[in-house]
């Protein structure tokens, strides 16, 4: 099985690998997937004043298609307001990276990941919406 | 494998100097492995010349051939103990495995209904026994113990008055423990049932002899011990009698147990390579132990948490499972890509299961998810362990830094204290 150039650039050269506090009030952490499956992957979102991601981390245990996958979802989601990012499809990511049908699954998890992320920011901030 | 690879020799290898081994450098050697070139040379005549069917019986074509067929016999037998008259030339280990199974339960059947193997057997003994019980046959899959080897106890215990035969294997394909089988062969013939073991990884591996461990069948693989694909053999005790039904239905060659035209250039190169195996195991198993050491030492050395699957003494010399937690086994093989090995994880396979040969042993699915099969063989050499190793050990640290997994472990996070949603 062949994988694409850019499945592999991804896979070689990981874009914004680490950790960002997830205590602190405007990160909001995804963590998806299980272990026992293979795969889990964390990512987390860093929201600015203006309300749009400033900065985005991954880590995952999987395979390549799940690590490039991830990798790919920072790259994309950094920049965009959290309805943007929220608009990521699981099938933008398959196609970017031309991931194998037996490999989708792991794209499929890299959007849950950022949805996870996202939920995660407004779960923080439900009080200071009640609190308007 | 590229030509040049499977073509050095031993001799040539330490002759380069250099500390820069051929790439890709092949570790998957429980999987197949390269011809020996004097295996090829021994065929080749049969192809061209001495092309003859060996059951042509009025000319010397035929005479020719059935002479290069008789005297591969007599390696085949010779490696095992056996008498040539008790070896059946077969497609390979998978059919030699059928015949066995279905060919003593045919019959048998009506008279004797059970079988009995475990549960970390190759894929064509639990597919024959699941056919088996489809027909009405009892099948007994035991369980093995964590590192690896059958409970003899168990296995006591399993036999009835209808136990027709013990398939047991000689050693594991993935994690390469030998099983005890002479043990096993003295409970069989206690209790007057066949023992058969699949014995492709075994041959030329380890000393086995079918009379000292009373075994009554015994499956053989061309590939797997530096012959030609396409071919295997199955050893069939004559005293005391193993009655079997065949699978294949023909000419009545090979004793009527497997007709067809029997292939003389492959089964030249089968028994060829047996001849080399024989010869050379002594000295190849102590060179193939120093080397499995050093890499598995090394690993050990400059890795945390890192786990040996199946038992290590117990164990062929040219094979290692090693778990490397929080690193995902097929994440792993990409970041490795100049070294062929394989993996226990569910996203090599098309299953989506982690090995049922490492759940057998009770290993966790997470680390059957990390785990890396390493076989080395003939062709292996110092160099290649010390690169393989180098990369190994960079590609895990690099992974761990990018794993989630590892990072809770170094906070101190229990990962099973999580819920997880499973997918």
């Amino acid at each position: 099985m062949a994988y694409s150039n850019q499945l592999l650039d991804h896979y070689e050269n990981p874009r914004n690998v680490g950790t960002l506090d997830k205590g602190e009030d405007n990160v909001g952490t995804g963590l998806v997937g299980a272990p026992a499956c293979g795969d889990v992957m964390k990512l987390q979102i860093k929201v600015g004043t203006d309300g749009r991601i400033e900065d985005a981390k991954f880590k995952t245990f999987g395979c390549g298609s799940a690590i490039a996958s991830s990798s790919l979802a920072t790259e994309w989601v950094k920049g965009k307001t959290l309805a943007e990012a929220e608009q990521i499809k699981n099938t933008d990511i398959a196609k970017e990276l031309s991931l194998p049908p037996v490999k989708i699954h792991c794209s499929v998890l890299a959007e849950d990941a950022i949805k996870a992320a996202i939920k995660d920011y407004r779960d923080k901030h439900l009080a200071d919406k009640a609190a308007e | 494998m590229s030509a040049n690879n499977a073509a050095k020799t031993p001799a040539n290898d330490t002759a380069v100097g250099t500390n820069k081994p051929q790439l890709p450098i092949y570790l998957d050697y429980q999987a197949t492995t390269p011809c020996d070139p004097r295996v090829v040379e021994a065929m080749l005549p049969y192809f061209t010349e001495k092309f003859g069917n060996p059951h042509s019986r009025n000319h010397s074509f035929g005479w020719e051939a059935e002479e290069g067929v008789e005297k591969a016999r007599a390696q085949v037998a010779s490696i095992i103990g056996a008498d040539e008259k008790e070896v059946i030339f077969t497609s390979g280990a998978t059919e030699s495995n059928n015949l066995a199974l279905k060919g003593v339960a045919h019959f048998h059947k009506g008279k004797k209904n059970h079988i009995i193997t475990t549960v970390t057997e190759h894929k064509c003994i639990l597919d024959s026994c699941r056919h088996l019980e489809m027909e009405g046959f009892k099948v007994t899959y035991l369980p093995v113990q964590q590192n690896g080897l059958v409970d003899l106890e168990q296995l006591k215990a399993a036999i009835t008055d209808q136990t027709v035969l013990v398939s047991i294997m000689a050693v594991n394909n993935e994690i390469g423990v030998i099983q005890p089988l002479a043990e096993i062969g003295k409970i069989c013939r206690a209790r007057g049932v066949y023992f058969h073991t699949d014995a492709a990884q075994a041959v030329g591996k380890i000393p086995l002899d079918v009379n000292a461990m009373n075994i009554d069948m015994m499956s053989i693989s061309g590939h797997k011990i530096y012959g030609p694909k396409g071919i295997g053999a199955l050893y069939v005790r004559r005293k005391p009698r193993v009655r079997l039904e065949a699978l294949i239905h023909g000419g009545g060659q090979e004793r009527g147990m497997r007709s067809g035209t029997l292939p003389t250039p492959l089964i030249v190169g089968l028994g060829e390579a047996c001849a080399i195996a024989q010869k050379e195991m002594g000295a190849e198993t102590e060179r193939l132990k120093y080397l499995r050491d050093r890499m598995y030492n090394k690993i050990k050395e400059q890795l945390p948490e890192v786990f040996l699957n199946g038992d290590l003494e117990q164990r062929i010399p040219g094979n290692l499972n090693i778990s490397f937690a929080y690193v995902e086994g097929e994440g792993l093989m990409m970041g490795i890509k100049d070294l062929a090995v394989s993996s226990g994880s569910a996203c090599t396979s098309a299953s989506l299961e982690p090995s049922y040969v490492l759940r057998a042993l009770g290993v966790e699915e997470e680390l059957a998810h990390t785990s890396l099969r390493l076989g080395i063989g003939r062709f292996t050499t110092e160099q290649d362990i010390d690169y393989a190793v180098e990369h190994i050990v960079q590609s895990v640290n690099r992974l761990r830094a990018m794993s989630p997994l590892w990072e809770m472990a170094q906070e101190g996070i229990d990962i099973k204290s999580i819920q997880w949603a499973e997918h």
